[in-house]
C-alpha cells in the first residue's frame, strides 16, 4: 500500500512537472480519490485515453489511502488546496460536502442523462432536485456457487426460493460440500450478503425502499420481516461453527471448494476469478413463485465531482462528462471486474462472472441498500441496528417479527417523516 | 517563637527544578486532555457550532432508553469482565507464584519467561491468534478437544452471545496472569528467611504456612494488583475491538464501556461519530474508575497491616 502510494506521489509529481515545463499552455486537473489500488489502471487506461481525444488537458490522479480519504479531503476543502475533481463517497458524507459549497452542481452536465435515477441517488440531495457527483460504479449481490458441485450433484440454477432450499437440502444430504458459506461473526456479512441480497425480493426494490422513506410503510410490515424469517431458515444449511465464522473464513470455505453457495457482492469477482481452482456460476437472488419479477441490489458506491473552487473547471466538466460516456464505463468495469458502469447503456464486458451479474440488470429491477439514504443519520443507527438483528436472527436469538419491531423502535426513536 | 525562625534557610529552588520536567510533561498530556474531555462532555454541537448545555449529555446518557440501555448493559459487561479476572487471574497468579517461589523447583526461571511472555504480546495478535485457536473451521480448539474425545464439548465460544464476554475475560486472563504472578512473585522473595525459619521452628510448614505466614504478607500487593486488576479492566477496550469489531457482537453480549465510548465518539460504518457523547462516556469512566481507586485506597488499604523487618 505504501509503496504503491509512494510510487504514486512520485508518479504525479513527476507528471505535473512534466506537463508544467514542456506544456505550459496546457491546463492540469488533478483527480482526488481513496481507490490507490486502482492507479495503474487510471495511469495507464483511462488518462491515456482522455488524452488521446482532449488534446490541452492533462489529468493526474492523486490517490490518498481509503482511511485517511474523508479527513484529508475535508482538510483540503477547507484550506483551498484539493485537486479540481473529488471522487465521491455515497450519500451523507458527500451531501455534507454539497451542503457546504464545496461541490459544484452538476445536475445539468452534458452526460448525465446516460444515468437513471437510481444511479444518481446517492449523490443527490433528498429532494432529488440537484445531482453533485457523476456516477462511476455500483456493486450487485447474488450468489456465487460452484459449478463443479452443482453438476456432481446434478443441480439447476435455482430460480425461485423453493428450488434454492431444495438445493441446499440436496447439498446437505449429499455432505460433500457446506451448503452456503456465510457466517455471523462479523455481522456485517448476514445483514449485507443475507438480509440486503434477498430483501429487495420482497420489498419491491425501490417501491418498499421509498415507501419506507416517506413513512409509508413500516420495518415490522410483512414485506421488511419475511426476509428475515427466510434468512432464519438458512441456518440449518450454514456450516459448523458459523456463530464464529468471520468474513474472510466464508471466503476461503468457498474459493477452497469446501461450500457449494456463496451469497456474494460482486467485488469478490476478481478475488474468487484468482483463488478458485474450480469453475463458478452466478445467480441472481430466487423469486418467490415462478414468473415474479426479481429485484437485485444494485448499490451505487463510487462516482465523482467537481471542486466548487477549481479554477480549471471548464477542462474538469470536459474529464468529467468523459466519466459520464459509454467509453469510460467500458474501459473501467473491463478492468475492475465487480465494480459494474452505472451507465444506462450497456457494457461489453469480457469477465464470464461479471457479465452474468450484470444481465441482471435487464431482467430485473435495480434498488440500493435499504438502510443507506436517509435512514443512517440518527442514534440509533439503522445500518448498524440491521448489522446486528440480521445476525441475531440467523443465530437465533431473534425472532424475524422481533428484529423487525426492534429496528421500527430504533428508527422511530429519530427519524419523522416528512408527510 | 522558635530559633528555626532566625536560622532560615535558604529556599530550595532545585526541588522545583527537578519536579518541573515532570509537572509540565504530566499537565500538557494527562491534565489538560482529561480537563478537555471534562470540559467538552458539557457541550453539544447544534448548527456546527459547540453550545454549553450543561448537564444535558449526562441525561441523555441516562434518561434516553436507547442510550441507558446500552449504557447499563456495557458496564455490567465491564463488571463481568473485572469479575472473572478476580476470580481467575488473580489466584492463578498467586497460585503460580508461590509454586514458582518453592525451592525444589526446577526449570523456574523457564517457566517464568513463558508465563510472562504473552503479557508483552500485542492485543491485536493475541485477538487474532486466539480467534484462529477456537475457529470451528480450522482451530485446533476443536481438533484438541476431539482427540480426548470431547468434540461435543466444543462450541463456536466467540460467537455465542452466551459464552463469548467470558471467553474473551480468559483470553484476557491468559495474557495477563503474567503481571500478578510476577508481583507476587518478588513479594515472596522478598519474605526474610528469619521469618520463615521462626515459622518452621513453631512447627508451621507447608500449606499452613503460605496461608499463615506468607499470605498476609503478601496482601499489600494482592491490593496493589486487585486495584491495577480494576483500572485496567475498566481501561480495556483492544481486546473486544480486536476480537470482536467495533460492535461487539453478537449482539452487543461483549460491548464494554471502551467499546461503547469508541462507538459514540468515532462513530461507525454509517454512524457519525458523536464527539460530546462520547466525551459523556469517557467522563463516565473516569468517574466509575475514580470512584473504585477511592474505595480502595481510602477503606482497604489504610487497613492494611504492614510489617516492617
Amino acid at each position: 500500500m505504501k509503496t504503491k502510494l509512494i510510487t504514486g506521489l512520485l508518479a504525479g509529481s513527476s507528471l505535473l512537472g512534466f506537463a508544467g515545463m514542456a506544456l505550459a499552455q496546457d491546463k492540469t486537473i488533478t483527480i482526488e480519490s481513496w481507490r490507490n489500488d486502482d492507479l495503474a489502471i487510471w495511469q495507464e487506461k483511462l488518462i491515456p485515453a482522455f488524452e488521446a481525444k482532449n488534446p490541452g488537458i492533462k489529468v493526474v490522479f492523486a490517490p490518498s489511502a481509503p482511511t485517511e480519504y474523508n479527513a484529508a479531503l475535508n482538510a483540503k476543502l477547507d484550506a483551498g488546496s484539493a485537486g479540481d475533481l473529488i471522487t465521491c463517497r455515497p450519500f451523507d458524507a458527500s451531501l455534507e460536502l454539497y451542503n457546504k459549497g464545496q461541490l459544484a452542481d452538476l445536475t445539468s452536465l452534458p452526460g448525465m442523462e446516460n444515468f437513471s435515477s437510481v444511479a444518481k441517488s446517492a449523490w443527490q440531495t433528498d429532494d432529488g432536485a440537484a445531482t453533485f457527483c457523476v456516477p462511476m460504479a455500483s456493486v450487485i449481490h447474488g450468489f456465487i456457487y460452484n459449478k463443479d458441485a452443482f453438476d456432481a450433484l446434478g443441480i439447476a440454477v435455482p430460480a425461485t426460493e423453493d428450488e434454492f432450499f431444495a438445493a441446499l437440502e440436496k447439498i446437505k444430504a449429499d455432505g460433500t460440500y457446506i451448503p452456503l458459506a456465510m457466517g455471523t461473526k462479523d455481522l456485517w456479512e448476514a445483514a449485507t450478503m443475507g438480509y440486503q441480497n434477498i430483501g429487495p425480493n420482497y420489498w419491491k426494490g425501490e417501491e418498499g425502499r421509498i415507501a419506507l422513506i416517506k413513512g409509508e410503510q413500516k420495518l415490522t410490515d410483512p414485506a421488511w420481516v419475511e426476509p428475515y424469517a427466510t434468512l432464519a431458515k438458512w441456518k440449518p444449511y450454514l456450516g459448523d461453527g458459523f456463530e464464529a465464522q468471520t468474513y474472510p473464513d466464508s471466503q476461503n470455505l468457498f474459493t477452497l471448494g469446501r461450500a457449494a453457495i456463496y451469497p456474494a457482492g460482486s467485488w469478490e469477482i476478481s478475488g474468487f476469478n484468482t483463488q478458485a481452482q474450480f469453475k463458478m456460476g452466478a445467480f441472481a437472488p430466487p423469486v418467490k413463485q415462478a414468473g415474479d419479477t426479481c429485484y437485485i441490489s444494485d448499490h451505487t458506491d463510487i462516482a465523482i465531482g467537481l471542486n466548487a473552487k477549481s479554477p480549471n473547471a471548464d477542462a474538469a466538466k470536459t474529464f468529467l462528462s468523459w466519466v459520464a460516456s459509454p467509453e469510460f464505463a467500458e474501459i473501467y468495469a473491463n478492468a475492475l471486474p465487480g465494480f459494474f458502469s452505472l451507465s444506462s447503456t450497456p457494457v461489453k464486458m469480457q469477465d464470464p462472472l461479471a457479465q452474468e451479474f450484470v444481465s441482471w440488470r435487464d431482467k430485473c429491477k435495480s434498488t440500493i441498500r435499504s438502510t443507506y439514504q436517509i435512514l443512517s443519520r440518527g442514534t440509533p443507527n439503522l445500518e448498524n441496528e440491521t448489522w446486528v438483528e440480521s445476525a441475531n436472527v440467523i443465530n437465533g436469538t431473534d425472532t424475524p417479527d422481533a428484529a423487525g419491531k426492534k429496528l421500527q423502535d430504533g428508527l422511530d426513536a429519530w427519524y419523522k417523516p416528512a408527510k | 517563637m522558635s530559633s528555626a525562625d532566625t536560622i532560615r534557610r535558604p529556599f530550595r529552588w532545585h526541588i522545583l527544578v527537578f519536579l518541573a520536567p515532570a509537572i509540565l510533561v504530566y499537565t500538557a498530556f494527562m491534565i489538560v486532555p482529561l480537563a478537555g474531555t471534562l470540559q467538552f462532555s458539557l457541550f453539544r454541537s447544534i448548527d456546527r457550532v459547540q453550545t454549553f448545555v450543561g448537564l444535558d449529555n449526562f441525561r441523555t446518557l441516562f434518561g434516553d432508553p436507547r442510550w441507558s440501555a446500552g449504557f447499563w448493559n456495557a458496564l455490567w459487561n465491564n463488571c463481568w469482565f473485572f469479575i472473572v479476572h478476580m476470580l481467575v487471574q488473580n489466584p492463578v497468579g498467586i497460585l503460580l507464584a508461590a509454586l514458582l517461589s518453592s525451592p525444589k523447583l526446577r526449570f523456574a526461571a523457564l517457566y517464568r519467561t513463558a508465563i510472562f511472555i504473552p503479557t508483552i504480546l500485542s492485543f491485536v495478535i493475541v485477538g487474532f491468534v486466539w480467534k484462529l485457536i477456537l475457529s470451528p473451521l480450522w482451530g485446533i480448539a476443536p481438533w484438541l478437544m476431539s482427540s480426548v474425545g470431547l468434540r461435543g464439548w466444543f462450541a463456536p465460544w466467540l460467537g455465542k452471545e452466551e459464552h463469548a464476554l467470558t471467553a474473551l475475560s480468559l483470553i484476557s486472563v491468559w495474557q495477563f496472569v503474567g503481571i500478578p504472578m510476577m508481583l507476587i512473585y518478588a513479594a515472596l522473595l522478598s519474605i526474610p528467611d528469619e521469618v520463615i525459619e521462626a515459622a518452621e521452628c513453631d512447627g508451621i510448614t507447608g500449606m499452613a504456612q503460605f496461608w499463615k505466614i506468607k499470605l498476609p504478607l503478601i496482601l499489600p500487593s494482592i491490593g496493589i494488583i486487585s486495584i491495577l486488576t480494576f483500572v485496567g479492566n475498566f481501561n480495556a477496550f483492544d481486546l473486544i475491538y480486536t476480537a470482536q469489531g467495533a460492535l461487539a457482537g453478537p449482539n452487543f453480549s461483549t460491548d464494554i464501556l471502551g467499546t461503547f465510548l469508541y462507538r459514540a465518539f468515532f462513530g461507525f460504518q454509517l454512524q457519525l461519530g458523536d464527539p460530546n457523547m462520547g466525551a459523556t462516556i469517557a467522563t463516565m469512566m473516569f468517574f466509575i474508575i475514580l470512584a473504585g481507586v477511592c474505595v480502595y485506597l481510602f477503606a482497604i488499604q489504610t487497613r492494611l497491616r504492614r510489617y516492617q523487618f
